[in-house]
Parts: C-alpha cells; sequence; structure tokens
C-alpha cells in the first residue's frame, strides 16, 4: 500500500526516503499525462486549493496553478499585497477566512520561518510549504532531484552533486541537502565563506570554497541565486568579484574534461551566477525543471488529496 | 472459500482465437484499428491477442497502446487503499481510428467508463469497441456492454472472478472464488 508518510508537505526533513521514491514516481506518470495533447485529468475535480502568497513568486506561483488546474481541482489565490495583511490581519485569522470558503488544501509561501509548521497546527487543511523565508522549499527540491535523476539517467545513490552560491540566504539550499543525503548522494557546497552557514558541517555537508575544484568533483552543480533581497548587509565585496570567483561561464565548464549537469532554480541573474552560453547550453537542465516541477508538484498535491477522505 | 474453474487453459486458447477472429471479420487487416490494453491487467489479454494477430493470423502493422486509467478513476478518495498508478504507452495518435478497448473482466462498468474518459486525452477517435474475456453480466452499474466476449458468467457480488495468466501465475486459468461455501 503506498502512500505518504506524512499529512502536510512542510519540509523534506519530515518526509522518509520511500516518500521520496513515491512522488517521484507519481511525477513520472504525471509527466506522461502533461505531455498529451489534452493535459488534464479529473482527479481533484471536488477539491479546493489556495495559493497563499505573503512573499513574491513567479514560477512557483504559476507552476502550482498550473498544477492544480490539469489536476481538476478549484483554485483561489491570494497575494498579501493586495489582502488585508496589510490592514494588520493575522496569519490564522486570514487563514480562517479562506477555509471557511471550504478550502481543502492550502498552498503557502511566507517570510518566516515555520509558518507553515505553524499553520498545520491551528487548521484543518492539507498544507503544502512553497517556501518558508530561508527554511524549506520541499517542493523545489522534489523538482531539482527528479530532474537530477533524468537528467543521470539512475538515482542519485553515490552521485556528487555541489550547491554552488548563496547557501546562506537559499531555502533551496537546505531542502535539496535533505533530499540528496536522503537518496544517498554526496553533497558539497561551494560559495564565499560569509555565505555559507556555520552549522553547514553538522548537516555532513563539506564546503569547498575554490569552484574550479568543487566542479571538478562534481556530477552536477546546481546553482544558487544570490539573493541580493535577503541581504541586509554586504557579504561580499562586489557582484564583479563574485562573478569572478563563483561565476560559471562558458570556459570554466569546458575546460573540466568532462560533462556535467548544470541546474539552477530560477530566477537566473545572467551574467552574476552563469553566464548566459552556459544557462542556455546542452548540459543546462533549467528550462527541464520548469516542466518537472508542475509534474512533481502534481504528484505531491494528488498523494495529499488522497488523504483528504469524502 | 471455494473456488471453481470457469476456464481451463486450452478454453481460454480457443477463446483468444475466436476473438481474434472476430476482430479480423470487423477490422481486417487493422490499417485504420487500434487496440488499447486496460492497465494493469487487460494488457496480459491485450498482449496476447496482439501475438495471436500478429503471428497466427499475419496482422503485419497492429498498434497496441496500453492506457492506465487511476487518474480518471471516480473512486479516488472513497477507497480504503490508495491507487497506485501504472504507465500508459501510447504512442500513436487515436484521432478518426477505430479503437478497441480490451480488458480482462467487465464488472460493474467503471473502469471502462473511465477509460473512455481518459481516451479522449488522445484525441477523437471513430469510435469505440469493447473485448473483454469474461463479461459478469448481472452486476452492472453503468450502461456499458462488450461488443466482443469471452464468456458470459453470472455470478453474485460476494464471488470474484480472478485471472490467471501465463506470464504470472504460471498458468492460463480462470477461477470463480467464494467466500461463502455454497451447498451442492
Amino acid at each position: 500500500m503506498k502512500q505518504l508518510s506524512v499529512e502536510h508537505l512542510l519540509g523534506i526533513k519530515y518526509l522518509t526516503k520511500n516518500d521520496l521514491e513515491l512522488i517521484f514516481e507519481t511525477a513520472a506518470h504525471f509527466k506522461e499525462v502533461i505531455n498529451r495533447p489534452i493535459k488534464k485529468v479529473p482527479s481533484l475535480r471536488d477539491i479546493t486549493i489556495a495559493n497563499l502568497f505573503f512573499e513574491n513568486s513567479t514560477r512557483t506561483k504559476l507552476s502550482f496553478e498550473l498544477a492544480e488546474k490539469r489536476l481538476s481541482a478549484d483554485v483561489i489565490n491570494f497575494s498579501a499585497g493586495q489582502s488585508s495583511v496589510k490592514k494588520g490581519e493575522t496569519l490564522i485569522d486570514t487563514v480562517n477566512n479562506i477555509l471557511s470558503m471550504k478550502v481543502d488544501i492550502v498552498v503557502m509561501r511566507h517570510s518566516n520561518v515555520g509558518a507553515g509548521i505553524f499553520l498545520s497546527n491551528h487548521v484543518d487543511a492539507k498544507i503544502i510549504n512553497a517556501g518558508d523565508g530561508t527554511h524549506e522549499h520541499p517542493t523545489q527540491a522534489l523538482l531539482d532531484s527528479f530532474s537530477m535523476r533524468e537528467a543521470l539517467n539512475s538515482n542519485l545513490k553515490g552521485k556528487k552533486i555541489v550547491i554552488v552560491g548563496d547557501v546562506l540566504h537559499s531555502r533551496v539550499a537546505l531542502s535539496n541537502i535533505f533530499a540528496l543525503q536522503l537518496q544517498g548522494a554526496k553533497v558539497k557546497v561551494c560559495g564565499p565563506t560569509t555565505l555559507i552557514p556555520k552549522y553547514i558541517s553538522s548537516l555532513g555537508v563539506e564546503v569547498e570554497t575554490n569552484l574550479k575544484k568543487a566542479l571538478e568533483w562534481c556530477d552536477v552543480a546546481n546553482v544558487l541565486r544570490v539573493q541580493h533581497e535577503r541581504m541586509d548587509i554586504k557579504y561580499f565585496p562586489s557582484t564583479r568579484e563574485y562573478t569572478q570567483l563563483f561565476g560559471i561561464n562558458k570556459e570554466i565548464v569546458d575546460n573540466l574534461g568532462k560533462k556535467i549537469v548544470i541546474m539552477h532554480p530560477g530566477p537566473i541573474n545572467r551574467g552574476v551566477e552563469l553566464t548566459s552560453d552556459v544557462a542556455d547550453s546542452n548540459q543546462s537542465i533549467i528550462l527541464n525543471q520548469v516542466e518537472n516541477g508542475v509534474a512533481v508538484r502534481m504528484a505531491v498535491i494528488y498523494l495529499l488529496a488522497q488523504q483528504i477522505k469524502r | 472459500m471455494s473456488r471453481k474453474i470457469l476456464l481451463t487453459s486450452k478454453e481460454i486458447e480457443i477463446i483468444l482465437h475466436r476473438l481474434a477472429c472476430q476482430l479480423i471479420e470487423n477490422h481486417n487487416d487493422f490499417s485504420n484499428t487500434v487496440l488499447i490494453g486496460l492497465q494493469p491487467r487487460g494488457t496480459y489479454l491485450a498482449n496476447r491477442l496482439a501475438e495471436l494477430l500478429r503471428n497466427d493470423y499475419g496482422i503485419k502493422d497492429l498498434q497496441l497502446g496500453l492506457l492506465d486509467i487511476t487518474f480518471y478513476r471516480d473512486d479516488f478518495r472513497r477507497r480504503e487503499e490508495p491507487l497506485e498508478a501504472t504507465s500508459t504507452q501510447i504512442d500513436f495518435l487515436i484521432e478518426s481510428k477505430n479503437v478497441v478497448i480490451i480488458d480482462d473482466v467487465l464488472y460493474s462498468g467503471r473502469s471502462v467508463r473511465s477509460a473512455l474518459t481518459a481516451l479522449q486525452s488522445y484525441g477523437r477517435p471513430d469510435n469505440i469497441e469493447l473485448l473483454v474475456l469474461i463479461d459478469r453480466r448481472f452486476s452492472r452499474h453503468l450502461p456499458i456492454q462488450p461488443n466482443y466476449r469471452g464468456r458470459q458468467v453470472d455470478a453474485i457480488n460476494e464471488e470474484k472472478v480472478v485471472v490467471y495468466w501465463q506470464e504470472t501465475h504460471k498458468e492460463d486459468a480462470i477461477y470463480l472464488e467464494s467466500k461463502v461455501s455454497k451447498p451442492d
């Protein structure tokens, strides 16, 4: 009997290896569905999903919305900027008001770490964390792993993955580390020391500050965006210096003597983390990640909805 | 639990040949006809029929697809056990084609209803027929009947028709299983 061991998707930390395998297996079926002439299935026609985005988002919000619509769910969208949150309404009040409209699943992005966990303890709906501050972004990690497995044509046991860039401010990095380790992959992080969290070694992750060495070691480079908007102080002297030390360009990739997979969760600061010729090269699977994002989110929503009994 | 045999290996072989001949009568060389086996259990029957049509009856360009209907079922969230999807393999268009849906047992008709919805995702066929090995005629929930049937069976709801294939059970046989023993 295959079902998720969790009631909500709050973070990869709470999932088991079997959960990951079930999600990947289901996502593969949905990937086939979304490549059909008619990309929609009727499974969730009696389910209502609220997308609550208290923080700005483009691709995650669109990806979730598309996934929900392709499962035939009813969808309502909420952005904090145009809501009563601005008038001082609390998170629970906002969500309870929305739940009164008979919402079954809440997809939430919030700037506060643990917002999803807090909500799951107070409201009666399935919660999917679409990013909580600098904590976790589980669906991004799931789609990243799914895309890596597809690109490497194997599971990730023993594979070497380096996460390059602004690890400190990234929720993608932490979720990815949990997901990759659960699958038996080896993980390193690479970036300026100021952008590597002090606790990272306690997670069993090695730190490499030399980009060339990191790339020579890895099978996959998952490159992160420099999150200027989350930096209240300067973590490196200049963007130009960051690019010189940690930016990936065609010359570096060509000199490796082997093919590695290049990933990026988007949006890319072109010319900073990645040059355009690398981002658009055949080693890059950035657009595959976007396509897989819909399939993986369909899988997560479908599997959680399965637990909502009539 | 009591168990009685409905069809032996020999009987199944004869029935498969008859079904193959009936299909040829209506679809000639299958140039405008495709076979779609319903996952998971209908695929064994579909594969077997396709093999017969190709090898014994010389049908050269037979197109066979396998359709998973999990995401189209109407009992999602109503079942105790979660549904498990299997793969769909249809690498051709069914637009303007004659489609023959193949399943092992026709019971309530709900799987076939789901299959009809799922097939819409692959185009608009000219017509759709249904072929089943066992037709449990008194258990239908929906107005769905087969065009081709191997054997019609009258069974009560507590009884179960179990299909064994060489591929899965090392024998071709169909049994009627009952939890309640009937008096002779």
